[in-house]
């Protein structure tokens, strides 16, 4: 199984590239359009230095965005756990924040906070809020009610039911909305990137566009491609290793 | 609290169990009303069993007692005037593990939510594991246990309250009937000089460990007076005379199970 595992994304990935280059071939799609492997894989050995600096702001960009955005949204999701009238003013904040499409913001964040590192993490932070936000919250207050119970009989303080009991169960639903933010992390910087910058992946892949660099822009994509999944695939395993309790149990059910 | 190795030599308890009175208990739900100022006295150092079918308000009451019901009005005071708050320990049907504590850690949550563990309740947990079967499981998470293992694990945090109130809400009737067994033996030895009110529908387990039992009928409910069986709990299934009681409980609780559901 855990083989199995390792090699399957191997073969998918070796699968696509056979496929990318058979197209290639076959219909002579000018470089400028479509490079092959080859050439992408030539960009990569020449561009590096490129590459490397551009990718570091880039990760900069989605770690600290997904740090804040967390912190933020766990806060956010107690303090409307514990005042009702917290909740009442929040949530429609939540929905609110929800609604406006983060690339609408972005020209905004950009006039704001500038063309630096600032406005991308901003939303990357505004992106993420939001699922780490409704998991935690939605995790918290769906403690079992007879852990609570047992709690108020045994004399356990507010505090202590919290982080003995109420912290613990929520923590695999927080593991759902780490999962989610770690996915949509990269869409925010990049997107931030876009709009107006000097430097990060989405700037190279925009000026490598302009230049008909082609085959620079599909380096770029590839490389923030692998970090996306590295970066999820990170978080993934930070989040089961949060409820080992519960990763027993689906495991189990995936075996059978 | 004493913390000896030994369960048979602790000395008896500084204040005997109280007499606890439940008084002017309440509920209606859904405009039906299932009880209307009822009083249950739960007799010191004892078993108090309530009987009845479900969906009569059993759970209720001793939810009431435990100060966890809010649905119902109803007030719990005990003959000693002391407040009832921090003398009461509760065991429920579920277990109600903590998935994320090893079963001594679940055994010690009592101390664990007053943030007051120490070396000693941590012997006295092991001590009584090892009473109640799980010498070599203390240290499994509960998932990786039978139910009747973490039946046993729950039994054990109830008793590591140490608490001269003790309130069971159906808490074995999860189980097979061979466990079920052995887990009233070690709960009526274990907790025979503490108050107990024991909610259960099942005749055999009421007739085993009950001092007294009430049967709950009718709605709104009334408590019938108590059945007080001979001998001292735990009373063998083989007894003969238990048999006859059965066969009586059996027939009132038809009856009051044809009652409740007019």
């Amino acid at each position: 199984m855990t083989k199995a595992t390792a090699i399957r994304p191997l073969i998918i990935f070796a699968g696509l590239i056979a496929i990318w280059q058979m197209i290639v071939s076959l219909t002579d799609v000018p470089r400028y359009i479509l490079p092959g492997p080859a050439d992408v894989l030539g960009a990569f050995d020449g561009r590096f230095d490129t590459l490397a600096e551009n990718a570091g702001i880039t990760l900069i960009e989605i770690l600290a965005g997904f740090i804040i955005g967390t912190a933020v949204g766990m806060f956010s999701a107690l303090t409307m756990t514990y005042y009702r009238s917290a909740r009442r003013w929040m949530m429609p904040v939540l929905v609110v924040s929800q609604a406006i499409p983060v690339f609408a913001l972005a020209p905004i964040l950009t006039l704001w906070l500038g063309y630096g590192m600032e406005s991308k993490i901003a939303m990357a932070v505004l992106i993420i809020y939001f699922p780490v936000t409704a998991a935690f919250h939605d995790g918290l207050r769906r403690t079992d009610p007879g852990w609570i119970d047992l709690a108020h009989v045994m004399n356990a303080s507010r505090w202590s039911e919290l982080c003995q009991i109420r912290l613990p169960a929520a923590l695999p639903a927080l593991g759902s909305g780490l999962r989610v933010a770690a996915a949509v992390a990269p869409i925010g910087a990049v997107v931030g990137e876009w709009v107006g910058s000097s430097a990060g992946l989405g700037y190279l892949m925009l000026h490598a566009n302009a230049r008909v660099q082609i085959d620079l822009m599909f380096a770029a994509l590839f490389t923030l491609a692998t970090m996306a999944c590295v970066f999820y695939f990170s978080i993934d395993v930070i989040a089961r290793r949060l409820a080992p309790w519960q990763t027993e149990l689906t495991l189990e059910k995936e075996d059978r | 609290m004493t913390t000896g190795s030994s369960f048979n030599s602790r000395p008896p308890p500084l204040h005997p169990a109280p007499t606890v009175r439940l008084v002017d208990a309440s509920l209606v739900y859904d405009q039906t009303v299932l009880f209307d100022h009822l009083s249950v006295d739960i007799c010191s150092s004892g078993w108090t069993v309530l009987l009845g079918p479900s969906g009569v308000g059993k759970t209720t009451l001793l939810r009431l007692v435990a100060g966890l019901e809010t649905n119902a009005e109803g007030r719990a005071e005990s003959d000693d005037g002391r407040p009832l708050e921090g003398r009461i320990s509760y065991m429920a049907q579920q277990d109600l593990l903590l998935p994320w504590l090893s079963l001594r850690q679940n055994a010690l949550l009592g101390a664990r939510l007053r943030r007051k563990n120490s070396a000693l309740l941590e012997t006295r947990a092991d001590d009584l594991l090892k009473k109640a079967g799980l010498a070599s499981a203390v240290d499994l998470m509960p998932s990786a246990c039978s139910g009747g293992m973490r039946q046993r694990a729950a039994l054990v945090r109830t008793l590591m309250e140490d608490r001269p109130i003790v309130l069971m809400d159906e808490p074995f009737s999860a189980l097979d009937a061979i466990t079920r067994l052995q887990l009233q033996d070690i709960a009526a030895d274990l907790l025979s000089q503490r108050t107990v009110l024991l909610v259960t529908h099942d005749p055999l387990e009421a007739l085993r460990l009950g001092h007294w039992i009430h049967v709950m009928t009718g709605r709104p409910a009334r408590l019938g007076d108590a059945i007080i069986p001979d001998g001292p709990p735990p009373r063998q299934v083989s007894d003969p005379n238990l048999s006859k009681l059965q066969a009586g409980l059996l027939t009132e609780l038809a009856e009051a199970a044809r009652e409740t559901s007019i």
